[in-house]
């Protein structure tokens, strides 16, 4: 008896997409994210897309009516890069997919990796966040970047742009981290010659070289594919590059100091190619050339550490709003260095912002709109507007804020269940005797 | 004797150059007494008064608090700044080391935890060996030397590791922080228990041949001193009390082992940190009064990290454990009231709870809750001044005083820039002139920088 019963409940699941993905939403205020909030208003939501956003709406009769009152409505969120789906334990290596080996891996897909049974997965999304950009590693290119919806059934369920943007950690001239990292200013050391700034510096060029060559030879092998040349063969890595060099697909950068960044815009130049940078924590010192260059951004958290010791303590809670009045476009990221635990904070990196004088509203557009606008998916996904999937985030108050609570979600209409292993173990031992 | 006499002039002048201050129309969030709406002044060091209306001593500094709140300084339980050396990795037993003798004063993550908010640590040897080295109290007195930053009275601790980390060098293929050679004992928990228990086994028969000693010579008896034991010394101070354990530990069969160590060898665990599976054994770790250090919502960096739970903190405190939030991170511990915010969210914890959980709970699992902790007349005055509720992720701390004193002020801070900006010039400018070559990093401060990117210089190094 209690087998068939917990049989019965996983086959009325699985009946149910498709069927409970259209209803109306109403009497809550609705922050669209594309003009001003809605109060009493409603979502109405057929076959997991929106059809139609507004007051007094009439609504057609066959649809299930939530009654929303005294809540927020807002899109769900976007975390711009992170590695969820394709880590499980950091320090696992069989539970890693990010960072395949070799320099250049332009045919490598993020989406391909992205693990849909992920425990990340349920964690992430209860906060509010519905979507990620799901992104390799590596020096220098290491794969596609791909946006997915952080509910499906499988990878192709969940994919929304698989070919989203080409990851590429720009050279740098690598200043060895932890303790008694960096450049050795006494000669003496043993290191000081592995790590002289001469040393360094012959590998960056050497890796600048490499990268010019990579771009050089794509545009090489699309002149010999365009030829149609017989006998010709396809090269998936370069037949990767070619939506690249054709400034069809953006390259994601990764640089993080002034001089990166520079060295990038003019990279991205020199090959005529359209970028995003990611994590350009010197970006308030670029900001002209940046808004000059029209290149969106892609912040990293801003709850981190200044990069030099004599910097401002408050510099990366204050770059979201540099960015902000010099009218650069920009959202933010959860990742840096390999982590994937703190996709779930994206909300309050945001929130950092405003504490330093970021507009809430910027601030929220910054996760939802700016993201979705940047990664090219902003025709879908974003804001709460007829056209695109019922992304939605129903709240008792500002998604922003660590003490608000999460009352509904829905990811392409479908309501996704607030529960997650965590939960589960909370109730769990909540209750232990 | 007149150099004396001017010492003692010295330090009350130095005392006296701390005018009173006085907050008014605040929200005051005392921890301990609810929240009033009103006055608190800081006079020679300590809370003087906190009320509706308190009159102005004269030559107070006078601070209009309205839409402002004032709580206690944030004590975070678990930190590695300030700490030149962490690991003595060698051997899985290092108590014969000891934080206090490598404190770097001109850290610069002191001052970056101030602006956050805190104003006690507790600083904390590493975790690679089963039983690691000493730890100690220190108060963020950003400018003062090591000693100063002490915090006077505090007992010292010792710091004990399970789990992954201290069996990680016995096992050559454990990754971070292996040892590629010379495998070192222990490589499973078992064998962590082990190295504990063989200690205790020592530190118990050392204790006896002093007790003996001692005994001796109090009856008059000629008798030879046993030779000093470094390593064994902390450990018979913690089966005296006189030393507190702080355990790191993560799955719930370590801590239960940890326990029973303590148990049959009648010593107690003062606080279990991370303590990630507390949640599972919060029955077990309650009947012991051991207090419990963890984080907000930290998990699935390594397998024992698996089944951590944001819900942690509150099932502690609801199940009666003492319970705090730490940072064990130089960037974390300049949020912790950000994290203190997720357990409202994460198992339901009250305003008051979760603000407990970096202020006075920490204290009272330091021992220093007659002094710091809460906002009480006669308490030091370590005080916070936030723009907004220091719970909401819209808020931050505009000013910070140590024993009365301002150790951080948002607007000077501000101020000070473009004067730090010129002078930073100025200096990289003569270093050009005089053709030297140098680079950040290895300098003091930028060991604790956990970014792990080090102070470069780039307009000082020849630009390509």
């Amino acid at each position: 008896m209690k087998a068939a019963l917990l049989f019965a409940i996983p086959a009325a699941l699985i009946a149910a997409p498709g069927a409970d993905d259209s209803f109306v939403l109403k009497n809550a205020t609705v922050h669209t994210m594309a003009g001003a909030e809605i109060q009493n208003g409603s979502v109405v939501v057929r076959n997991g897309k929106i059809i139609g956003v507004g007051k007094n709406l009439s609504v057609p009769k066959d649809l299930k009516v939530i009654d929303a009152k005294g809540m927020q409505v807002y899109p769900g969120m976007i975390d711009a890069a992170t590695q969820v789906g394709l880590i499980e334990i950091n320090s696992i290596r069989e539970s890693e997919d990010t960072t395949e080996l070799g320099k250049f891996n332009p045919q490598l897909v993020a989406l391909t990796a992205v693990n849909p049974s992920s425990e990340h997965i349920p964690v992430t999304r209860v906060n509010g966040i519905t979507t990620v950009a799901a992104t390799p590693e590596g020096s220098l290119i290491g794969g596609q970047v791909s946006l997915v919806h952080l509910d499906g059934w499988t990878t192709d369920e969940m994919g929304i742009k698989p070919h989203a943007g080409l990851q590429l950690r720009f050279p740098t001239i690598a200043l060895p981290g932890g303790r008694g990292g960096g450049i050795d200013a006494d000669p003496s050391s043993p290191f000081a010659a592995a790590r002289s700034y001469t040393t360094l510096k012959q590998a960056y060029d050497k890796e600048i070289a490499e990268l010019n060559e990579f771009f050089e030879s794509a545009h090489r092998y699309k002149l010999t594919k365009d030829a149609k040349a017989p006998g010709f063969k396809p090269d998936l890595r370069l037949d990767a590059m070619i939506p690249v060099i054709e400034g069809k697909e953006p390259v994601l950068v990764e640089a993080r100091r002034e001089r990166d960044i520079r060295d990038a815009i003019a990279f991205a130049d020199k090959q005529k190619i359209k970028i995003i940078l990611l994590d350009p924590a010197e970006a308030y010192k670029v900001t002209k050339e940046i808004k000059d260059h029209n290149i969106p951004v892609i912040l990293g958290p801003s709850l981190a550490l200044p990069l030099t010791e004599d910097g401002n303590y408050d510099q990366a809670y204050k770059t979201p709003l540099a960015l902000q009045k010099a009218g650069i476009e920009f959202c933010f990221a959860t990742l840096t260095g390999g982590s994937n635990l703190a996709s779930r904070n994206l909300p309050y990196q945001a929130g950092q912002a405003v504490a330093f004088g970021l507009s809430k509203e910027d601030a929220m557009k910054a996760v939802t709109k700016n993201a979705a606008d940047i990664w090219g998916v902003g025709d879908q996904i974003g804001t709460v507007e007829e056209g695109k999937w019922a992304d939605l985030v129903v709240t008792d108050g500002d998604p922003l804020e660590a003490q608000t609570q999460i009352k509904l979600l829905f990811i392409k209409g479908k309501p996704v269940d607030l529960d997650n292993k965590q939960k589960d173990l909370y109730e769990k031992y909540l209750n232990r005797p | 004797m007149r150099r004396l006499a001017i010492f003692v002039l010295m330090s009350v002048a130095a005392f006296a150059a701390d005018p009173p201050v006085l907050i008014q129309n605040a929200t005051i969030l005392t921890i301990t007494n609810g929240t009033v709406k009103g006055s608190i002044l800081l006079q020679n060091g300590k809370i003087a008064a906190i009320g509706d209306r308190v009159m102005a001593p004269p030559g107070a500094t006078v601070i209009d608090g309205a839409g402002k709140y004032v709580m206690p300084g944030i004590i975070d339980c678990h930190s590695h700044i300030m700490a030149e050396a962490i690991n003595e990795g060698s051997v899985s037993v290092s108590s014969m080391v000891g934080i206090p003798d490598v404190l770097n004063p001109e850290d610069i993550a002191i001052y970056r935890a101030l602006a956050g908010g805190v104003t006690t640590a507790n600083i904390l040897h590493g975790s690679a060996n089963s039983i690691g080295g000493k730890t100690i109290v220190m108060k963020m007195r950003w400018g003062k030397d090591a000693e100063e930053m002490k915090f006077e009275g505090a007992m010292p601790g010792i710091k004990f590791a399970l789990g992954e980390n201290p069996k990680r060098a016995g096992n050559p293929a454990g990754g971070r922080g292996a040892a590629p050679t010379n495998a070192r004992y222990p490589a499973t928990r078992m064998g962590v228990e082990d190295v504990i228990r063989e200690a205790f086994n020592d530190a118990v028969a050392y204790k006896a041949s002093w007790d003996l000693y001692r005994a001796k010579t109090a009856r008059g008896e000629v008798a030879i001193p046993p030779a000093r034991d470094l390593k064994l010394e902390p450990l018979v101070e913690v089966l005296e009390g006189k030393r507190l354990v702080h355990a790191h530990c993560y799955r719930q069969d370590e801590i239960l082992m940890l326990l029973h160590v303590a148990d049959d060898y009648g010593f107690k665990i003062r606080t279990l940190q991370h303590v990630l599976e507390g949640y599972k054994v919060a029955k077990e770790i309650q009947e012991r009064g051991t207090g419990a250090s963890t984080f907000a919502d930290w998990w699935a960096y390594k397998i024992e990290a698996n089944d951590a739970i944001p819900y942690n903190a509150a099932i502690l405190t609801r199940k009666g454990v003492l319970t705090s939030l730490n940072s064990d991170d130089a960037e974390l511990m300049r949020h912790l009231d950000k994290e203190a915010a997720k357990t409202v969210k994460y198992g339901g914890l009250t305003e008051t709870e979760a603000l407990s959980l970096i202020t006075i709970n920490p204290a009272k699992q330091l021992m220093i809750d007659k002094r710091v902790g809460s906002l009480e007349v006669g308490k030091d005055a370590d005080v916070l001044l936030y723009d907004g509720h220091p719970l909401s992720n819209f808020s931050k701390v505009t000013k910070v005083w140590i024993d009365g004193h301002e150790y951080f002020d948002l607007d000077q801070d501000v101020e000070a820039r473009p004067k730090k900006e010129l002078e930073k010039k100025a200096l990289i400018q003569k270093a050009a002139a005089e053709n030297r070559s140098f680079g950040g990093g290895g300098g003091r401060g930028a060991a604790n920088n956990t970014g792990g990117e080090p102070n470069a210089a780039p307009q000082g190094v020849p630009q390509q």
